[in-house]
């Protein structure tokens, strides 16, 4: 206890300084990686998805499949649709953890009473909220893009592979592969749409998740339904579901190379400026700020169920 | 120094009344023991100083606000809420890692070292662990922390009589000095009575004892009184009365042991007898 007393006058004001930063960041950081410890599917499900997708083009490049593609025409864009395939089914992957995450994210430690151990350590309601949000919002965006890259390089190896065993132009490869580029658009995708763009929906299940004392996934889905048919049946319009729809189905101006399709030189189209200063981006974030701040009252709130 | 006061303390779950108006004062250096039936308010109570739930009236907890500065409460408070609150998918080392990376006054070396008496490997999860071996786990990563106040409630439920003597004398051999708080509740009182430096009784959301143990010994006295002494005995007003062994037991209150004297040997009573004592005055229509 009274090792501070004999330290020299520097260090003892260095220590009063010391606790300011850590209370800021390192609870957060250690917060997430607990996130990561307990939720293990966040890493395993994309790696499982990037093996499946390894060990079926891997047979299939034996196979002579894609080879074939090439062999037949050198100059179609087809070599690509495998790469975007896989960068697809990761995704998809990933964005399925994401929402399972958010709805187990609050509610599992309330279920199995350990809240009250996170709760018993210097760490605040809102501080474990935002580290929970870091996982759909950053971590696993960037795990996604990681993941898939190193899939992607794995790929085009194999793909080199068999074209200089079989004694094939590897250069008709390179001519219509640029993997940068595609990693470009795919980081691009990945910020603005699966983080940004998406924010509200991991916040609204977040929400329903510190909510919920049985089924946050019930709690997740009927209230929107309720919304969609009270507007349906009173009103006889169905601008709650459109609304939703849109801010599932794509971007605002600015991501439109999703629906154009990302093989059409896609650099032109990422325009992040429109992206920006889109309201539908802002409006979004505001309500996803909103969804968490009553997480963070929810949880202060809430014990062990 | 004040460690926990309260003035007025409420709190009620819809229409039932969990704390009606409780008042208490901790000092610093003390071991109190908060006893209390089922459903007396002993886990609202230990959950309004740990800032785990809102509250009506004044609270103070080493001198913050404890359900507006929870976190930073927690830096030097310390709780076990019964057994098995740490997380089931939890490695051992992660527990470490995990508190020392988020508590300033945690220390590291001093925990490894707890648990280096025990079996408990480090990389073992939580789940494979006994829960005696669970609490020896939160007990090591709680006596590693330099705290003011620890806060048990229950802690030792659940648990055989070795884990349990263990785990009060690690305590107050390895944790317990006098600058540390301690507020334990327990069921298994015997137990706990020669730890306590200070009991407390509440019942239906009251404190309705409060004492010090020397001012609870040099007050109370318990006689084992022969059948043909009990009408002289009842004279001096026992304020509980229980047969054991073919023989009536008498508890009194601020009789002189010497008086008493004259009936049987005088001692002190268990907490758990003068508990019951209290709480069978407190009934309904019974003059307190």
């Amino acid at each position: 206890m009274n090792t501070q007393s004999s330290a020299v006058p520097e260090s003892f004001g260095r220590q009063e300084v010391m606790p300011a930063v850590m209370s800021a960041t390192r609870p957060l950081y250690w917060s997430v990686r607990r996130e990561l410890w307990e939720f293990r599917s966040i890493y395993i499900a994309p790696l499982v998805a990037a093996g499946v997708i390894l060990f079926g083009f891997l047979i299939s490049s034996f196979a002579g499949i894609w080879e074939k593609a090439l062999s037949l025409d050198p100059s179609q864009p087809k070599v690509a649709e495998p790469y975007n395939f896989a960068a697809l089914l990761i995704m998809g992957s990933t964005f399925l953890v994401s929402l399972f995450y958010c709805l187990e994210a609050l509610h599992a430690e309330r279920r199995d009473r350990s809240i009250l151990f996170w709760k018993s350590l210097p760490v605040s309601d809102l501080t474990t909220v935002l580290s929970k949000a870091t996982v759909p919002l950053v971590i696993l965006p960037l795990l996604t893009f990681a993941v898939i890259a190193v899939t992607q390089w794995i790929m085009l190896l194999i793909s080199i592979a068999v074209l200089s065993v079989s004694g094939q132009s590897v250069a008709a490869l390179w001519s219509h592969l640029s993997l940068f580029q595609m990693w470009v658009v795919l980081l691009y995708h990945l910020v603005t749409i699966h983080a940004l763009w998406y924010a509200p929906f991991y916040g609204w299940l977040l929400l329903a998740s510190a909510w919920a004392r049985r089924a946050p996934l019930l709690w997740a889905f009927l209230p929107p339904l309720a919304i969609g048919v009270f507007e349906k049946i009173a009103f006889r319009t169905s601008h709650f579901a459109a609304m939703l729809g849109h801010r599932f189905g794509g971007g605002p101006e600015g991501t439109e190379f999703t629906k154009a399709g990302m093989a059409m030189d896609p650099l032109m189209h990422l325009t992040p400026l429109h992206f920006l200063i889109s309201p539908g981006l802002w409006i979004g974030l505001a309500i996803t700020a909103a969804f968490l701040a009553a997480a963070v009252q929810l949880r202060r709130h809430r014990g062990p169920i | 120094m004040t460690c926990i006061e309260a003035r007025g303390l409420r709190k009620a779950f819809g229409t039932t009344i969990a704390l009606d108006g409780v008042n208490l004062r901790v000092e610093e250096g003390r071991i109190l023991g908060l006893i209390g039936p089922n459903g007396a308010g002993k886990t609202t109570a230990l959950n309004a100083i740990l800032g785990l739930t809102a509250y009506q009236g004044e609270l103070n907890v080493l001198g913050r606000d404890p359900w507006s500065q929870r976190d930073q409460l927690m830096r030097d408070v310390c709780f076990i809420a019964d057994v098995a609150v740490l997380p089931r998918w939890m490695r051992v080392s992660q527990a470490l890692d995990y508190v020392a990376g988020v508590h300033p006054r945690f220390d590291r070396a001093k925990a490894e070292s707890f648990l280096a008496k025990t079996t408990i490997g480090r990389t073992s999860k939580i789940r494979t662990l006994s829960k005696g071996m669970v609490t020896q786990l939160h007990l090591a990563l709680v006596m590693a922390i330099d705290a003011k106040l620890l806060v048990l409630d229950e802690p030792t439920l659940g648990l055989d009589i070795l884990f349990r003597k263990q785990f009060y004398d690690s305590l107050l051999n390895d944790y317990f000095d006098r600058s540390r708080t301690i507020l334990v509740t327990t069921h298994q009182v015997e137990e706990i009575q020669n730890v306590l430096t200070d009991v407390m009784f509440i019942n239906r959301g009251r404190i309705v004892f409060d004492s010090s143990m020397d001012q609870l010994e040099s007050r109370y006295s318990e006689v084992l009184v022969h059948p043909e002494q009990l009408a002289a005995a009842r004279a001096l007003k026992p304020i509980y009365e229980r047969q054991g062994l073919g023989r009536s037991i008498l508890l009194f209150d601020q009789v002189d042991r010497q008086q008493l004297g004259a009936f049987g040997e005088a001692h002190t009573p268990s907490i758990a007898d003068l508990f019951v004592a209290i709480m069978s005055n407190q009934s309904p229509g019974a003059a307190v």
